[in-house]
């Protein structure tokens, strides 16, 4: 029964991670109607920097802060630079740009920052009064910075003004530019939002899963399948996805089907679930005219 | 096509044919080996082609087929002594079986929800091909070693032998032409304006009568089919397999090739296959400490250069010389 | 009768002289010549594991220094490394690149299991040395099939053999619980452990569990090898994965005893990020000294590889290991150019190769490079280690021949 329960809560903990990523995903995704590849890069990159301020005497939250707010111009600088000229390509132009990305982030990581791992500490001391059994205080801290970040990012959509001309410049954009929106500069302010979203995701994850170049990897995975599962343009469901994948991926492993087929399973129960519900289990249905 | 233009035409394609045939001959053996990958890797991006260029079912997953071609021509060829040309249609009809199971989920998903999930079936390959289970056939995780076919006669031209390499090249030349040809013959005709319309209007296709749900999965078949096919090939010059040979980076590199070699063109296929041949090792002589960051530029640069890959950025040329001569 | 004598002294004398300067001729295959010796090498530098391309850094960085010295019998060594992205049909091209186009005299210290099966026949086939792989799959020392192929480092299953003899001896009621990584590292190690218990290993190992390298954590692996009861445990994980798994086993309050795998025993690179506390009693067996462990940074061995580190790898990281696997085989192929003088044909590279008898800096002490012409395993020895904290504590007899 306890290791049930440890399954279940470590589940919870890496779903809290997924969930996290897969925010930074619905976040582009609302903003540019495009999936980022290179997402899962920028937050290591982003974490390494914030890495390396700790390293050099930084104080925690101030080498946070910085690094998000870093990570902010650096995404809104991508944005501009290096997507705007195919910002009219084709969508599969735009994708090979992005593996680009992610090439280039994933190798400067390692070339600045080499490949041993590095600990990174977490800001929730091991003995703050929400350390559970079940669930560490870092965890615990996670969870907390995740729906911060969540209900913040709803409310930017749902309240702001600068949140409806984003989601109307990524939808219809010729439409918004006709209203006076300045689209592009909404894909750059969307993009900057994810890869501060990301740097946030990635400084969670690193002391449990440590620093090292090739971090994001095996998440980015998890994440998109939780963002597609939760319902791609809605930030609430995408979290939620990303703990279901969390709990299932343990379960399974540990008690279904064993630890060597385990993608496998996911891949099963990721076509499974779409197929039965093809939107994700939270997705808005889009009805098209004919 | 004017008479001018025809003789043209004419004259390009038998230059291209005596180059395709004396160019062994006049390199070493390694280098014939790397022409044999290009060729590989172009009918792959073919089959990927037909789903996702002509069909618009984005695939980030062809790698696996690529990887159950493989595995099917090394298995038949070192546990039951198949010779080497005789897998290749086992192969293709093993993969076509397999893609068109897979086309029937897909057809529920659309744009990126097909993507995630062949993206996470070529993720989930590597770990299947390792399962202890069927490790009697696949030989686990370290491989099966292939014996590489020898030339069936002796040949010398321009002083160099047939040798096996040189054998491997006129045999994949052969099968890649028949392969384009298919393909060509296939989607010219009534077939492939029906992937086009699927592709472009849907709903409007399935208004005209055309049955959506069966022709996107025998494409997704038929796709599978030619890059299992590949597969196959791919295995019998490399002469190994083994799981980590097929990772995500190939199904990642497949539709790299596909979208710089353009999207809905044959011969964009083989440009395709000569820029994942060759720009891996074109970084990694400008850069021993990253040579991936160096891909990724020029990766992005192709992309700036010609956003609708090689044949795009050559039909803009033909019309501006065009335009130029007659203007 | 004198003058007889005489004539046939001298032709004998003359002869002889002829014969000694045929003797010091100096002999060439392809890729040596009176300046320089090609050495081709095959890493991945990029892909999923560009982690160990610090070791063809490494070596390129110490025949930079030798060349630097002078070179090797006067001929300085051109090292040509290719990546190959731990992909093995990319490893075949460049391989066939650097033996056909380059026309290298040897390839040396190619990386990876898959890899270096895919160009095990080629080499062999070609008659080219395809000297001290870089893996420790045991297949490599099998001089009858394939006489140009020779391994390096002590191979898994011997490392796991000492494991299961330690705890057969030690705690012969063990209840084992394994983790593994889902391929050839992973599973040589874990078949080594299993013969090494023979008969006891189905009744004692309890839970065996695999990992894939693109999976997030092992908690959830962690958690099962609690709960399956195992008092004993056998980490068979890379750098990243030990330290989680350590880290996770003191955070669910699991104690076995734990047995970790050399390829993550670094102090400064797993157990210092997982926590020394927790790490307090882990087991090892190791051949190369750890660059992070205090008891090693000090004599004339460690101001050599600081120097050389300074001088010629100033970006390395000092905490690597991979820096200094490389450096010890660059040692070890210097030895055999060496030996082998002017004659720098590939049958007496091979030759030379299996006629080494000798230490290097960076091994343990107690730890050898031997090999003959039936005896393809340079390095066997190692010697179990106990962490107490700070260092590594040596302990027992070294295993080996």
């Amino acid at each position: 029964m306890e290791a049930l329960l440890y399954q279940v809560s470590s589940g919870l903990a890496n779903g809290i991670i997924y969930g996290s990523v897969a925010l930074a995903l619905v976040m582009i995704y609302q903003a540019t109607h495009h999936i980022n590849f290179a997402q899962g890069e920028m937050a290591t990159f982003s974490t390494f920097i914030a890495w390396a301020l700790i390293q050099a005497g930084w104080s925690y939250w101030a080498a946070f802060f910085f690094t998000v707010a870093v990570s902010f111009a650096g995404g809104l600088l991508v944005q501009r630079i290096v997507l705007r000229p195919i910002e009219k390509a084709p969508v599969l132009t735009n994708v090979i740009v992005f593996i680009g990305l992610l090439l280039i982030f994933n190798a400067l990581s390692g070339m600045l920052f080499d490949h041993t791992i590095k600990a990174f500490d977490s800001p929730f001391a091991k003995d703050a009064w929400f350390d559970t059994k079940y669930f560490s205080s870092h965890q615990v801290g996670s969870a907390g910075v995740l729906l911060v970040v969540l209900f913040a990012l709803f409310a930017f959509f749902k309240y702001t003004s600068v949140g409806l001309a984003m989601r109307a410049a990524a939808q219809n954009p010729d439409s918004a530019m006709l209203v006076g929106i300045r689209v592009s500069w909404m894909l750059g302010l969307g993009w900057g939002l994810a890869a501060a979203i990301g740097a946030v995701a990635g400084m969670m994850v690193a002391p449990i899963v440590f620093l090292d170049p090739n971090m994001m990897a095996g998440i980015l995975l998890y994440g998109f399948a939780g963002a597609l599962l939760g319902g791609i343009d809605n930030p609430l469901g995408a979290v939620f996805g990303g703990l279901v994948v969390g709990v299932l991926e343990n379960l399974l492993g540990a008690y279904v089907i064993g630890t060597e087929l385990k993608l496998t399973v996911a891949l099963v129960l990721i076509v499974g679930t779409l197929t039965l519900r093809p939107d994700g289990l939270f997705g808005k249905k889009v009805v098209t005219r004919v | 096509m004017k008479p001018l233009d025809r003789k043209w035409v004419w004259i390009g394609s038998l230059l291209l044919l005596a180059v395709l045939l004396v160019l062994p001959f006049l390199v070493k053996n390694y280098r014939v080996f790397q022409f044999n990958l290009v060729l590989v890797y172009a009918v792959a991006i073919l089959g990927l082609n037909i789903l996702t260029g002509f069909n618009g079912q984005f695939s980030l997953g062809h790698g696996a087929f690529y990887a159950f071609g493989a595995y099917t021509a090394a298995i038949l060829m070192s546990k039951y002594g198949v010779p080497y040309w005789a897998t290749l249609p086992a192969a293709f009809v093993v993969c076509f079986v397999f893609g068109f199971l897979v086309g029937f989920p897909a057809l529920r998903l659309a744009g990126h929800f097909l993507a995630l999930a062949t993206f996470a079936l070529a993720l989930a390959v590597p770990q299947l091909l390792k399962y202890k289970k069927i490790e009697g056939f696949t030989g686990g995780v370290q491989g099966l070693v292939l014996d590489k076919p020898q030339p069936p006669f002796e040949f010398r031209f321009l002083d160099q032998p047939l040798s096996s390499d040189r054998w491997l090249y006129f045999f994949t030349l052969m099968v890649a032409a028949l392969m384009f040809l298919l393909a060509w013959n296939l989607l010219r005709g009534r077939v492939g304006r029906a992937l086009v319309a699927i592709r472009d209007h849907p709903i409007a296709a399935t208004a005209m009568g055309i049955n959506l749900p069966m022709f996107k999965s025998l494409t997704f078949g038929t796709s599978a089919g030619f890059t299992g096919l590949a597969g196959a090939l791919g295995a019998i010059a490399v002469a190994f397999v083994s799981p980590d040979s097929f990772t995500v980076q190939l199904s990642i590199f497949l539709l790299v090739g596909l979208v710089v070699g353009g999207l809905a063109s044959i011969p964009g296929a083989i440009f395709g296959g000569i820029f994942i041949q060759y720009v891996p090792n074109i970084a990694d002589e400008l850069s021993k400490s990253a040579p991936a960051a160096i891909y990724g530029v020029l990766l992005i640069a192709m992309m700036y250069l010609m956003p609708s890959g090689v044949m795009g950025g050559l039909h803009r040329l033909w019309a501006r010389l065009r335009a130029n001569s007659t203007g | 009768m004198k003058l007889r004598t005489l004539t046939l002294a001298v032709a004998g004398i003359a002869s002889m002289a002829i014969a000694g300067s045929a003797l010091a001729q100096k002999k060439y295959d392809p890729g040596a010549s009176d300046k320089e010796i090609l050495v081709g090498n095959i890493n991945p530098y990029s892909g999923p594991a560009s982690a160990y391309g610090a070791i063809g850094k490494a070596i390129g960085a110490y025949f930079d220094m030798v060349n630097a010295e002078g070179g090797v019998n006067g001929r300085k060594i051109k090292y040509i490394t290719l990546d190959d992205g731990y992909n093995p049909a990319r490893t075949v091209e460049q391989t066939r690149k650097l033996v056909e186009q380059e026309e290298v005299l040897l390839v040396f210290a190619p990386l990876g299991t898959p890899p270096n099966s895919a160009i095990h026949k080629y080499m062999n086939d070609r008659k080219v040395p395809h000297l001290f792989v870089a893996t420790g799959a045991t297949k490599w020392g099998d001089p009858k099939n394939f006489p140009w192929t020779m391994g390096w480092q002590p191979n898994y299953q011997s490392e796991s053999k000492i494991f299961a003899a330690h705890i057969l001896e030690s705690k012969p009621n063990a209840k084992i619980g394994i983790i593994y990584q889902n391929d050839d590292y992973g599973k040589d190690y874990l078949k080594g452990f299993e013969d090494g218990l023979g008969d006891k290993a189905k009744s004692m190992i309890v839970s065996k569990l695999t990992y894939e390298v693109t999976d997030p954590t092992v908690d959830s692996q962690m958690v099962s090898l609690k709960a399956s009861g195992a008092d004993t445990f056998f980490n068979i994980t890379t750098p990243k994965f030990a330290a989680q798994a350590i880290k996770k086993a003191a955070e669910i309050g699991w104690k076995p005893v734990h047995y970790l795998n050399s390829v993550s025993a670094s102090v400064g690179s797993v157990l210092l990020p997982a926590g020394l506390d927790n790490s307090v009693g882990i087991f090892t067996a190791s051949y190369l000294k750890d660059p992070t462990d205090p008891q090693w940074q000090k004599g004339k061995e460690w101001d050599d590889w600081l120097a050389w580190m300074k001088k010629y790898m100033p970006s390395g990281d000092l905490k690597d290991v991979n820096i200094v696997y490389g450096y010890t085989a660059a040692q070890g192929m210097v030895q055999v150019l060496k030996q082998s003088g002017d004659n720098l044909t590939r049958d007496n590279i091979m030759k030379q190769a299996a006629n080494l008898n000798m230490t290097l800096p960076m091994l343990l002490p107690g730890v050898n490079v031997k090999t003959a012409a039936d005896d393809f395993y340079p390095i066997e020895r190692s010697q179990l280690a106990r962490f107490d904290g700070k260092t590594w504590a040596l302990f027992g007899k070294v295993y080996g021949r």
